[in-house]
């Protein structure tokens, strides 16, 4: 009796660890691509690198792209996004469908007057948040110079707890040049605000670097 | 109170409590080193105790392990023997069965021969019946009556002929006879074949039953419990135990490409971000696959009677076992071709990762090569053939388990010797060790020692001086001697 007793909960035991809410073990990408003002011209690189980041997703992983412009906390400016099926061939045909929407995106931006990154940021975060991902990633190809038009509020601290953060190609500006504290500013600033908020911060500049990361 | 009272007064305290601790130590001296003793020779026994278990403990354990090697041995044999009595069954039912109508093809040939001999026996030729008239007849002279003359060469005439056809008669009698004896050679030919292959059979018959007088041996050999049997066996199941264990790596390692062929695909099947624990569910899903196929295979050499593994399933009538066999291998070859299915899916998949892949990179969509086809049907091929390989694992895999209990009772027994020694050699240490301890115990207190050794010295050399003085020295002393020998 005792024996089946124990048979039983140990049965038991294992059931109820199998039927547990399993931990996501997917990533989610959530990529901000610059258009304001000279930027611009950065796009191409932009392209590299979302290829680069397709070529690294695996199945049922989710991916977003999208531009920061004057107000980016919208879900207008999403360019593209997919939540990849499980299933491999699925996912190959979803990465070249991907493609093409990002090749006819970069084929006809423009540059926007004003650069929210606040406001992607924060549109990431939540997008992320939503899709329940295992990792969590938030990529800005910007130079974090950001440049608010009069009435946007972004002075709010960012929720980023499990969140990694990575500014890519954070390009000096002719300003930084004269005086490089700027620069360093702007990146300590932004380091700050993602730790305060619980993120992880790194930037990388170069498209390899980001492979090897990715590894 | 200046720093060198404050050190002195201490000093002097610190003096004073190691003058005490060592007077302590010094009163107690004797019933410390009784102490140290009986406690060294205490844990000293505890542990030949001990030992002594573990060497009790592995003499039964040895005793078992004979046990279980000759009853494994045993069983072997008698097995051995089962099979070859069945085989030497087959071989008299084969070879001797037939001997009947060998028998009655020997006779006919016997009676084939006798019937030629009989009529191959010569005939002499028909006696002369007119030899005296002929006689009578040559005696007339020649010159006689010419009637008489025409006469008797008419006779001669008549006699010539009678000879010439008594010859020719004979001479056709004795070609029947010499046809007689030459129809005979076949005969004699296919009694040789048939006497040959009779020998044949009956020195196979004589080899099997040799074979099966040398397992008999053996297995009466296991059966009186003898230690050669025993040490045969020991050595045979450590050979085994390593060449199973060998096999069956050889075997994991087919198993593990085998896995690789499956396991990609299996992710368009149950999902390529699906886990279960710490494992992907597409790992899970082609481990099991491969189990599965490696159950069906233990099962259909199970059946098929080459292992004996499950019991149960060789106790089971003949007609089960047969539709169980035919099921299991039913099942393998429908996962067998499952297989080869992924397998082909995995090329498939590959390709178009890559095709993916440069697409990205900004290549364009790669044109396949030529030879393509080679590396997706060997795949296809060892995703067919690995399963029915892996079948059998089920031979080393059984030797393996079977040699594996003897290897694991000589491994225990070792390890018992070793403790047991180990603790025999900490208890003699302990009994070594209660003698240093005694002796550490007196250099703690060795002021002590050293005052009592020299008032003790003193008393002593005085009691030895008045002695030298009062005692009866050269032959006196030796008489004297000698005196309280003989009186005591």
């Amino acid at each position: 009796m005792k024996k089946t007793s124990l048979a039983l909960g140990a049965a038991a035991a294992i059931f109820a660890t199998s039927c547990s809410e399993p931990q996501p073990r997917n990533t989610g990408v959530y990529m901000l691509i610059d258009t304001s003002g000279t930027y611009t011209e950065e796009v191409d690189q932009a392209q590299q690198i979302i290829n680069v980041i397709l070529a690294r997703l695996e199945p049922s992983d989710a991916f977003a792209v999208a531009r920061v412009d004057t107000g980016s906390f919208s879900e207008r400016d999403i360019v593209a996004k997919m939540q990849f099926d499980d299933r491999p061939s699925v996912t190959n045909q979803q990465k070249r469908q991907f493609r093409e929407t990002i090749d006819a995106f970069v084929s006809e931006v423009k540059p926007s007057s004003y650069t929210d990154i606040t406001g992607g940021v924060l549109q990431a975060s939540e997008f992320l948040t939503e899709k329940n991902t295992g990792r969590k990633i938030i990529f800005i190809f910007s130079d974090l110079k950001e440049d608010l038009q009069e009435g946007y509020i972004r002075d709010i601290p960012l929720t980023l707890d499990g969140f990694d953060v990575i500014a890519l190609n954070v390009t000096k500006l002719r300003s930084d040049n004269i005086d490089p504290r700027e620069y360093m500013s702007r990146i300590d600033d932004w380091r700050d605000r993602v730790e305060n908020g619980g993120g992880e911060w790194q930037v990388i500049n170069d498209v390899e670097s980001l492979d090897v990361m990715w590894r | 109170m200046t720093v060198a009272e404050l050190f002195g007064g201490e000093l002097m305290n610190t003096l004073a409590l190691i003058a005490i601790a060592v007077a302590a130590l010094y009163f107690a001296r004797a019933p410390m080193r009784g102490l140290i003793a009986s406690m060294c020779r205490a844990i000293a026994q505890g542990l030949r105790f001990a030992s002594q278990s573990l060497i009790d403990a592995r003499t039964n354990l040895t005793a078992r392990n004979r046990e279980v090697l000759l009853a494994a041995g045993r069983d072997a044999a008698a097995r051995m023997v089962e099979r070859e009595f069945e085989r030497f069954g087959d071989t008299v039912r084969r070879d001797l069965g037939q001997y009947p109508s060998l028998h009655q093809a020997l006779a006919e040939r016997a009676t084939n021969l006798d019937n030629d001999y009989a009529e191959s026996t010569a005939t002499p030729p028909a006696p002369p019946g007119w030899a005296e008239a002929v006689e009578a007849v040559a005696a007339v002279p020649a010159k006689a009556d010419p009637v008489l003359r025409q006469v008797l060469e008419s006779i001669h005439g008549s006699f010539k002929d009678a000879a010439d056809e008594a010859s020719d008669d004979y001479r056709k009698d004795c070609r029947t006879r010499h046809k007689h004896l030459n129809d005979m050679a076949p005969s004699w030919r296919e009694a040789l074949k048939l006497l040959s292959e009779v020998k044949s059979r009956l020195e196979t018959t004589n080899a099997r039953a040799a074979s099966v007088d040398q397992h008999m041996k053996k297995y009466e050999e296991i059966s009186a419990d003898t230690d050669r049997a025993a040490a045969s066996l020991q050595s045979s199941a450590l050979v085994q135990f390593f060449i199973a264990g060998l096999v069956l790596i050889v075997a994991a390692g087919g198993a593990v490409v085998n896995f690789h062929l499956i396991a990609r695909p299996m992710s368009e099947m149950v999902g390529g971000n699906a886990y279960v624990g710490a494992f992907q569910m597409a790992d899970i899903a082609a481990l099991v696959i491969i189990l599965v196929e490696l159950s069906m295979g233990l099962f259909v050499m199970e059946c098929l009677r080459i292992t004996n593994l499950f019991p149960a399933v060789s106790a089971l009538p003949d007609h089960v076992r047969q539709k169980l066999a035919i099921t299991a291998f039913g099942l393998l070859f429908s996962l067998a071709c499952v297989e080869a299915g992924l397998a082909y899916m995995r090329e498939l998949l590959l390709q178009d990762e890559l095709a993916t892949a440069a697409l990205l990179r900004g290549d364009g969509i790669a044109a396949g090569t030529s030879f393509l086809w080679i590396t997706t049907a060997a795949q296809m091929g060892m995703g067919f053939i690995l399963p029915f390989a892996l079948t059998f694992v089920a031979i080393p895999l059984e030797t393996f388990v079977h040699s594996l209990r003897a290897v694991l009772g000589w491994a225990a027994a070792g390890l018992l010797l070793t403790t047991s020694f180990m603790l025999r050699l900490l208890a003699q240490g302990f009994d070594e060790g209660a003698a240093v301890l005694a002796q550490l115990y007196d250099v703690v207190i060795f002021a002590p020692l050293w005052v009592e050794k020299r008032l003790t010295g003193a008393g002593d050399s005085e009691a030895k001086a008045a002695h030298r003085k009062t005692a009866p020295v050269g032959a006196k002393a030796m008489m004297q001697d000698v005196e309280e020998r003989l009186a005591s």
